[in-house]
């Protein structure tokens, strides 16, 4: 007959419909659903209302996530280096980056002008950025990290969207705390927290010591 | 509903028909000897007469892809490459034509394959070969007027740095200079030597410089007198999905001619992809088809897999590296058809409601990728001879902004879920909403038609072409991946109308959920095993000299990448067969004899994506 | 009410303790400013106008999970007419710049632009394609930028947030702040022409002076004594 198809359908935005009360009622009609409500509503059970109350609420960020990229530096209470860049400046980010939005230059020795291996300028122009993460993912020093925050809206782009290594470092506590499961893994695979060089390094003295003792 | 598809035995043994053309052509058609290139060399005089003889005799009736490459310094030729196919199934026969580059002219092949108009106007605009036959060459992507041929190798834009990347201005002594620092206009533009805005007059954009004729194909000259309506509809309008144009003339409320307009986001994606790396190529994959970024990236991966293989050292992707493709691909076309559907109902003026439904369902899975991949829609996921990471344990979050609510589900229990409960809800939901509406069955049923004939000589692709009863499906006929281990069936109806497109759609989604249902065991069987064979996520493949065409079945028909390498890092020519630019060579033909409304409808059908159209 | 109050209040005129809470003191423009605004931050109409990938985050933003009607900018209106906002979501191509500055120009006043993702904010990753526009701001007046490729629905709400501060902070007394309340109409953008490579007309002059009579010396060199 027709009309049925239609009635069929309508049905089903009733249920909806309904649905969305149901939900309220649950959660006693309130505009925020308690903490520990929201996985439940916003994962694969969620029947009623699907609404994220953005800014009051809002939806994290998973480990993975890419946005701008950042560049790690040592811990600003670290005892022996605070504040120091774990970027070598090898150029693989700048070499690999496919618009091309990174520049580096590279320090040199004032004394013997041979490079030494940290960034002098380290520029990103997030405006032809395009968040693919290669930087990230090709780092030999896990020195350049994709960040997680996405609130960057400004009302300028001149000033504002050329970051410079000011603006992109920060500390390595911080890559830790967005992602603890992926800064664990690759401290395993370094052998440590610490940065590849000074593990190195610190593992050269232990030898050291070693045939020192012998 | 579902027709046993061919597959890749049935097909006459390439050997067999090569030698039988050979013996009717002499010389004008000899083998590509070029190592790594395969194919035949057609002599341009014969080129027509040998593409008919293929087509009628051998059964290569569907023209895959036609493109041109710029042997700049390499022979100073340009060379037509044509892909084909048969429907019945078999990898793609590659046929070439080469011109000089002083003269660049070819015979038009639109004669033999109709799908070979829009590819070769593309080619004219692009590459600046002329066609000679053609019924409508004009520019397609860019403009009338605009100066110079940009495919080209030796055409430079106003930003030209350098012919490849990496840049040597970015390290070591990358000093930060904004391109428009560099150009004195502080824009993006260069105009011609000599050239004066004074004397320059704007083409003007008349209907038959639109190629609008006010006598449609077919039809017949009447007698009573009557003036033609021209519409435009787009490039800002909110049914054409992006920025698409058409220029459609009108005799009262019937189409008598239609012109598809495009290139308003020609973004210059094959010009920029010569000059990328292999690897920097994969993230503009992703920006094709912005909704399924996940199964672009398997059909450049696929063609750079191809290219590498020619060489010695290269091993092909782990076992468990295939089975985490074919999830990704086939949930992204549970998105991309669930988004179609949703889009096909506004487009018939169901205003959001179904659409609200289906984004609901999609950002369910896009949580999914997003926890995988690292991005909603740009995932950047895969890599040549494996993917960027494996699937994560949990997807989870982490507190970082104020308020940020914080999620944390094991992704395995996450992933069958969403596979055996929620996704099947979903779509079962959006059969009883929809299917047997009245507002859908009206306004589809007999509308659009596309017969079986004109689906294949025009090339179209995906569900378009398999609602008009073709089962041509790029998983079965030419297999790829594991999909030959898979069981599903091709979804095939017969009418060719909006309706079938929808049904197609909705019996392609229930194919998927099969596929995946195989892939979950498969999945967990693998768990733990390596996701590259050798050490993988190289940032500098080596990709020796040749030419591959990697083609997957995409969720908007046959996607494929004819790269070209010299043995450099950076591939010589690459470009994008785009199912959505295709499957818009047949729009003219089903709209014409239906009313404006319809117009927006066979669109919506269609499925098109600007960001593939105009790339 | 109170941080409507708080809002009203001017900071520079003292009120005596003990009745800051419930009294608000405040100059007749700011009272006038602070109605004004308030009736308008929460029915800002964007267009209905995707151009790339921006425009499908755009549209998740408008779907059920983000909301945007939470903002009062559910009425996404397919008429230039009727719409406050521009969203520039997507690479501006300039091909397709042309039908913008119209569209731009069709829009009523007040009127503000939004540019979405790095390719409306500065070209992005396609910048340096012979077809795309180096941002949107080559050609109109942008107000607020949202970086990323793409934002995502969220970060393109704390745009709207951004934005609506912007609102906010317009006062009637100041006509620079709020142009369209000048004098006589305003000027509408000069439409580029599609030529050899786009033509925008308010560029003529160099166009004149670098292809008309090219210069054999190195063009950056020229411009760098320009400077």
């Amino acid at each position: 007959m027709y009309g049925t198809g239609l009635w069929r359908g309508l049905r089903v935005t009733l249920k909806h419909f309904i649905d969305t009360y149901l939900e309220d009622i649950r959660y006693g009609f309130r505009r925020h659903v308690p903490v520990e409500a929201f996985p439940e509503r916003q994962g694969l059970e969620a029947r009623g209302t699907f609404t994220v109350q953005y800014p009051e609420e809002k939806l994290a960020t998973p480990e993975r996530f890419r946005f701008i990229p950042f560049l790690v530096v040592e811990n600003y209470d670290h005892p022996e280096r605070p504040g120091h860049d774990w970027c070598t400046s090898c150029g693989i980010c700048a070499k690999v980056c496919p618009p091309q939005c990174i520049w580096i230059v590279r320090s040199d020795d004032p004394e013997t002008g041979r490079p030494i291996p940290e960034p002098a300028e380290f520029y990103i122009d997030i405006d032809i950025c395009m968040n693919c993460g290669f930087c990230a993912e090709f780092c030999p020093f896990d020195a350049i990290k994709m960040d997680h925050d996405y609130e960057l809206a400004s009302y300028d782009r001149t000033t504002a969207h050329i970051f410079d290594k000011q603006r992109l470092s920060k500390e390595f506590r911080y890559w830790q705390s967005i992602a603890p499961t992926r800064a664990a893994e690759e401290a395993a695979a370094r052998g440590g927290w610490e940065h590849k060089d000074v593990l190195k390094q610190k593992q050269r003295e232990a030898k050291d010591k070693g045939a020192a003792a012998e | 509903m579902t027709e046993h598809a061919p597959t890749a035995d049935t097909v006459l043994p390439a050997d067999d028909a090569l030698n039988q053309l050979s013996a009717r052509f002499g010389d004008a058609l000899q083998r590509d000897t070029r190592p790594g290139y395969e194919g035949l060399i057609v002599d341009p005089d014969h080129l027509v007469a040998v593409a008919t003889a293929l087509r009628d005799d051998l059964g290569y009736d569907y023209l895959a892809s036609a493109t041109a490459v710029d042997y700049l310094g390499k022979g100073d030729h340009f060379e037509m490459v044509y892909h084909l196919c048969q429907t019945s199934g078999g990898p793609p026969l590659v046929l070439k034509a080469q011109t000089p580059r002083e003269t660049a002219t070819l015979p038009s092949l639109v004669g033999v394959w109709p799908g070979a108009e829009f590819q070769e106007r593309e080619a004219w605009d692009l590459m600046g070969i002329r066609f000679e036959g053609h019924p409508d060459l004009r520019r397609i992507l860019m403009w009338e007027g605009f100066a110079g041929h940009p495919l080209r190798k030796d055409w430079k834009e106003a930003y030209y740095e350098q012919d490849q990347k990496p840049f040597d201005s970015r390290w070591p002594g990358g000093h930060v200079r904004r391109a428009e620092e560099l150009v004195p206009y502080g824009r993006n533009v260069r105009y011609p030597d000599g050239f004066s805005p004074e004397d320059y007059e704007e083409i003007a954009e008349t209907p038959q410089a639109r190629g609008l004729s006010s006598l449609g194909p077919g039809v017949e000259v009447e007698e009573l007198a009557t003036d033609r309506l021209v519409v435009n509809l787009g490039p800002q309008h909110p049914s054409t999905h992006g920025v698409f144009r058409m220029s459609i003339m009108l005799s009262g409320e019937e189409i008598v001619s239609l012109k598809p307009i495009m290139g308003y986001l020609h973004r210059n994606h094959e010009k920029i992809g010569e000059r990328n790396t292999f690897i920097q190529n994969m993230p503009f994959t992703d920006r094709l088809d912005y909704i399924c970024s996940l199964s672009n990236n398997l059909g450049y991966a696929l063609a750079v897999e191809k290219l590498m293989a020619l060489g010695a050292r290269y091993q092909p992707p782990t076992y468990r590296a295939e089975v985490i493709r074919v999830l990704m691909a086939e949930l992204t076309r549970i998105v991309n058809h669930i988004w179609a559907i949703g889009f096909l109902l506004n487009d018939l003026g169901a205003y959001f409601t179904p659409m609200m439904y289906v984004i609901n369902e999609r950002e369910l899975i896009l949580d999914f990728f997003e926890a995988v991949t690292g991005s909603r829609m740009m995932c950047n996921y895969m890599r040549f001879g494996g993917v960027a990471a494996d699937l994560p344990e949990r997807m989870r979050s982490e507190a970082q902004l104020l308020n940020d609510r914080v999620r944390d589900v094991n992704t395995m229990e996450y992933l069958r879920d969403l596979i055996t409960e929620r996704l099947p809800r979903a779509i079962d939901q959006i059969d009883t909403y929809l299917t047997t509406s009245e507002v859908v069955t009206n306004r589809c049923i007999g509308v659009g038609v596309l017969t079986r004939e004109d689906a294949i000589a025009t090339s179209a692709a995906g569900p378009v072409l398999r609602a008009s009863g073709v089962p041509y499906d790029v998983r079965r006929a030419d297999p790829y991946s594991i999909y030959p281990e898979l069981e599903f069936d091709v979804a095939c109806r017969t009418h060719g109308d909006v309706y079938d497109r929808y049904l197609i759609r909705l019996d392609e989604l229930h194919q998927s959920l099969r596929i995946l249902n195989q892939i979950l065991p498969r999945l967990v069987d693998t768990e733990g095993e390596p996701i590259f064979a050798g050490r993988g996520g190289m940032y500098s493949p080596r990709v020796p000299a040749g030419e591959a065409y990697g083609r997957v079945e995409n969720p908007k028909g046959e996607l494929g990448f004819y790269v070209v390498s010299d043995g450099g890092q950076n591939p010589w020519r690459y470009h994008v067969r785009a199912p959505s630019f295709i499957n818009l060579t047949p729009l003219e033909r089903m709209c014409v004899g239906h009313k404006v409304a319809d117009v927006v409808a066979i669109l919506g059908s269609i499925d098109i994506v600007l960001g593939e159209t105009d790339r | 009410m109170s941080d409507f109050l708080r809002e009203l209040h001017d900071p520079d005129i003292p009120v005596p303790e003990g009745i800051q809470s419930a009294v608000a003191v405040t100059r007749l423009d700011k009272l006038l400013s602070t109605v004004y605004n308030w009736g308008r931050h929460y029915s800002v109409w964007p267009m209905a106008f995707g151009l790339a990938c921006c425009a499908i985050e755009m549209i998740a933003a408008a779907s059920s999970r983000y909301d945007q009607a939470r903002f009062g900018m559910e009425v996404l209106r397919p008429s230039p007419r009727q719409a406050d906002l521009m969203i520039v979501s997507g690479t501006v191509t300039k091909k397709m710049v042309v039908p913008i500055v119209r569209l731009y120009n069709q829009m009523p006043e007040p009127k503000y632009v939004l540019a979405m993702g790095a390719c409306a904010s500065g070209g992005g990753p396609f910048k340096e394609g012979y077809n795309v526009v180096s941002g949107i701001d080559n050609f109109l007046p942008v107000d607020v930028y949202v970086p990323g490729c793409p934002p995502t629905p969220q970060a393109l709400l704390h745009g709207f947030i951004t934005l609506i501060k912007k609102l906010d902070s317009q006062n009637l007394g100041n006509r620079n702040s709020m142009p369209w309340y000048s004098r006589g109409p305003s000027d509408a953008v000069p439409i580029p022409v599609l030529g050899p490579d786009i033509i925008d007309p308010r560029q003529l002059h160099l166009i004149r002076r670098y292809a008309a009579q090219p210069e054999p010396a190195d063009e950056s060199a020229a411009v760098e004594a320009e400077a």
